[in-house]
C-alpha cells in the first residue's frame, strides 16, 4: 500500500509486550476529521495511540501518518501533537514554560515561541494561570495545559488520549468545540474517550476495539449497518400508536413493536430499517397516523459496542 | 504575521537548513537540562562529593596554620596529586558522573516525563548529544571548581613561596593539567554512564562492575588497559603517585603514551561510546509501567 499524504494508515500492525498482546493485526486508514477510539480498559486504545506517535514500536507492520513515519522525527512531529494520558510533568515547571520550551525545540525563536505559547494558552483557557507551577494545578487544569502543549505548534494530526477526563462541563464543551474547529480545518483529530455520548456527538467515525483487536471501524451509521444480526431500534412518537404497532407487526423483519407507556409512540425493533421507513411513509401518506418524531433509538456508539462485543462501552 | 504563517515559515527555514536546527535544538536542550539539574536539592550529595577534599583541606589549613614550612610543599604536591588521582578520578567524579549522567534519561523515565522529549521534532541522536553536553557542563563546572579550590588551598598557605611555586615554577602547568584531566574524566565517565543508563534499567550494578574494572585494570596487559578511562587520565597527570600496597606486585606498568595520544584516545573512546548511545536510544520505548 502506498502511504497517502492525507491519511493515517495502519498496515497489519501488531504489538506484543513480551507474550502479552497489545494490539493484533490492526489495519485501517483514516481520513481527516474526528475519529474516536472506543473500547474498555485494556482493549488497546492507548497502545494504538502510542504506536501512532512512535512512543512504542510495532512488533509487526507499519504506520504512516500523512505519508511520514517516526523515522523522520523532525518532519513527523511538526505534523503531530499528542496529548497523552500520563499525568506527569517536569519537576518545577510552570504552565508557560511547559509549552514554551518544546516550541523552542521545534526551532522557533524566542518571539515566535512566546507568541505561539500565548495563543495556545488562550485557546486552552489557561492564560490566567500560566505562570503558576503545574504542580499546583487541578486535574482539569493539568489536562488543559497538556492539550495546550499538543496544539501549540499547529499540528495537522492531533492525538488525544482521554482528553475530557477531569474537565468540568464548561471546559468539556469548550474542548469539544476546539476539537471540532480543528477538524473543520481539514485536520485529523483522534480521540479516545470513555464518555460515549460525547464521542458520539463529535466523531465523524469510530474505531471500536476489544482485547487488542479492531472489531469495527468506520462512520457510526455504517458500523451500525454492519451489525445485521442485531435488530435496530426505532422510536416513533405518533398519535395512533396501536395502529402503527399492528401495521409494523405484519412485516417479517419487525421482531418487536412496543407501545410506549404514555401511549403516544411505538418502539420498533427491526432487521430492515429501510423497509420499515417505507411502511411508515405509506401509513403517514394514507393519513392513518400523525407522526411527531422518528429517531433511531440505538444508533449510538454505546449500543453498537454492546452489540459487537457484548460489553458496555461505558466501562472503557 | 499570523501564527499559521509563522509556523509555515519556520518549518520551511529549518527544512532548508537542518544543521542550523540541530544546533539550535542542542543549545535549547543544554540550557534546559543545566537549569533543571544544576543547583538543585536532589544533587546535594554530588556537591558533597566534590567538596569533601575542599572541606578537608580547609580543616587541614586551619589546624596547621602555624606550620607553613616551604620544605613541605613537595609533600603537599604529592598529597594534591593523590586527592585528584585517587579521590576525584576513582571516587568523586566517578560517582558524581554516575548520578548525573544516568539520571539524564533514567531520571526522566522515573519521573514519567521522557515522552515529552520523544514527542518533539528532535532526532534522538540530537537528544543524546544535547543531554550529554548538559551533563558534561554540570560535572565539569562542579569538579573544576573543586579542583581549583583544592589547588588554591594547597599552595596559598605557603605565602610567597607558594605563589612562587605556582607562577614561577611548575604550579600553573600542573593546575592546567589537572583541569584538563578533570574535564576529560567527566567526559569519559559521563559517556560511559550515559550508555549504561540506556542499556540497563538499573545502571548501578554495571556501574559497580565498571568501578571494579577501573580499580584492577593496572594488573592487565597494556592493550586491555587502553579500555579504561583511568589509563588515559593517569598519563596526563603532572605528578606520578608511587605504586605501592598489595596491588603493586600485580601491576604491569603500561607503556607510556604521549599527552596527545592520551587526549585523542580518551576523546575517541568518549565519541565511540556516544555513537553507541545514539544506537541504544532508538531501543527505548515509553512503557513506564514496565520500568
Amino acid at each position: 500500500m502506498t502511504p497517502d499524504a492525507r491519511q493515517i494508515v495502519f498496515e497489519n500492525v501488531s504489538k506484543f509486550y513480551g507474550e502479552v498482546l497489545g494490539v493484533n493485526k490492526v489495519s485501517f486508514s483514516l481520513e481527516p476529521g474526528v475519529t474516536s477510539l472506543v473500547g474498555p480498559n485494556g482493549s488497546g486504545k492507548t497502545t494504538l495511540m502510542n504506536l501512532l506517535t512512535g512512543l512504542i514500536k510495532p512488533s509487526h507492520g507499519a504506520i504512516y501518518v500523512l505519508g511520514l513515519t517516526t523515522h523522520q522525527p523532525v518532519e513527523f512531529f511538526r505534523q503531530v501533537g499528542y496529548c497523552t494520558q500520563f499525568d506527569s510533568f517536569p519537576p518545577g515547571t510552570n504552565g508557560y514554560d511547559f509549552i514554551y520550551w518544546p516550541l523552542r525545540l521545534h526551532g522557533f525563536g524566542h518571539d515566535q515561541a512566546a507568541k505561539l505559547t500565548n495563543e495556545a494558552l488562550e485557546r486552552a483557557g489557561m492564560s490566567q494561570v500560566a505562570r503558576r507551577k503545574v504542580a499546583g494545578y487541578s486535574k482539569g487544569m493539568r489536562q488543559r495545559i497538556r492539550l495546550a502543549q499538543a496544539i501549540a505548534h499547529h499540528p495537522s494530526v492531533l492525538v488525544l488520549d482521554e482528553p475530557l477526563n477531569g474537565l468540568d462541563p464548561m471546559a468539556r464543551a469548550e474542548s469539544i468545540a476546539l476539537f471540532q474547529a480543528i477538524a473543520k480545518q481539514g485536520m485529523h483529530v483522534i480521540i479516545s474517550s470513555h464518555i460515549l455520548e460525547e464521542v458520539d456527538r463529535i466523531s465523524d467515525r469510530v474505531v471500536l476495539m476489544s482485547s487488542g483487536y479492531v472489531v469495527a471501524e468506520g462512520q457510526i451509521k455504517e458500523v451500525r449497518r454492519e451489525v445485521r444480526d442485531h435488530p435496530m431500534q426505532i422510536l416513533v412518537r405518533c398519535s395512533n400508536a396501536a395502529k402503527l404497532a399492528s401495521a409494523a407487526f405484519e412485516l417479517d423483519h419487525v421482531v418487536e413493536a412496543k407501545i410506549l407507556n404514555d401511549g403516544h409512540g411505538v418502539l420498533v425493533r427491526t432487521r430492515d430499517a429501510e423497509q420499515f421507513y417505507l411502511l411508515l411513509n405509506k401509513i403517514v401518506s394514507a393519513g392513518l397516523v400523525e407522526v411527531d418524531a422518528v429517531a433511531p433509538a440505538d444508533d449510538d456508539v454505546n449500543s453498537i459496542y454492546q452489540y459487537l462485543i457484548g460489553s458496555d462501552g461505558g466501562a472503557a | 504575521m499570523s501564527t499559521q504563517n509563522l509556523v509555515a515559515r519556520a518549518q520551511k527555514t529549518f527544512k532548508d537548513q537542518p544543521w542550523r536546527l540541530y544546533g539550535s535544538q542542542i543549545s535549547v536542550l543544554v540550557r534546559n537540562e543545566v537549569r533543571r539539574n544544576l543547583f538543585i536539592r536532589r544533587r546535594f550529595w554530588v556537591y558533597l562529593l566534590a567538596l569533601i577534599p575542599v572541606l578537608i583541606l580547609i580543616t587541614h589549613n586551619i589546624v596547621t596554620r602555624y606550620n607553613n614550612d616551604p620544605a613541605q610543599m613537595e609533600n603537599e604536591t604529592v598529597v594534591l596529586a593523590g586527592i585528584v588521582q585517587l579521590y576525584y578520578f576513582r571516587l568523586g567524579i566517578f560517582f558524581a558522573c554516575m548520578g548525573i549522567f544516568t539520571w539524564l534519561f533514567r531520571g526522566e523515565i522515573v519521573e514519567r516525563t521522557l515522552h515529552y522529549q520523544f514527542l518533539v521534532p528532535v532526532r534522538k541522536e540530537v537528544l543524546v548529544v544535547g543531554k550529554f553536553l548538559a551533563g558534561a557542563i554540570i560535572s565539569i563546572v562542579l569538579f573544576e571548581t573543586a579542583v581549583l579550590a583544592c589547588f588554591y588551598l594547597t599552595y596559598s598557605r605557603f605565602g610567597s613561596a607558594g605563589r612562587s611555586y605556582v607562577f614561577d615554577g611548575p604550579g600553573l602547568g600542573q593546575l592546567g593539567s589537572y583541569l584538563l584531566v578533570t574535564a576529560l574524566a567527566c567526559l569519559g565517565y559521563g559517556a560511559v554512564f550515559l550508555a549504561l543508563s540506556l542499556l540497563f534499567k538499573n545502571p548501578i550494578i554495571p556501574g559497580a562492575m565498571l568501578m571494579g574494572w577501573e580499580a584492577i585494570v593496572p594488573i592487565f596487559p597494556s592493550w586491555a588497559q587502553r579500555l579504561s578511562v583511568t589509563f588515559y587520565l593517569k598519563h596526563l597527570c603532572p605528578v606520578s603517585l608511587p605504586v605501592d600496597g598489595p596491588m603493586a606486585i600485580f601491576t604491569i606498568v603500561a607503556e607510556s603514551v604521549s599527552p596527545f595520544v592520551a587526549i585523542f584516545g580518551l576523546l575517541s573512546l568518549t565519541i565511540a561510546i556516544l555513537v553507541l548511545s545514539c544506537f541504544l536510544i532508538h531501543r527505548i520505548e515509553i512503557t513506564y509501567t514496565a520500568e
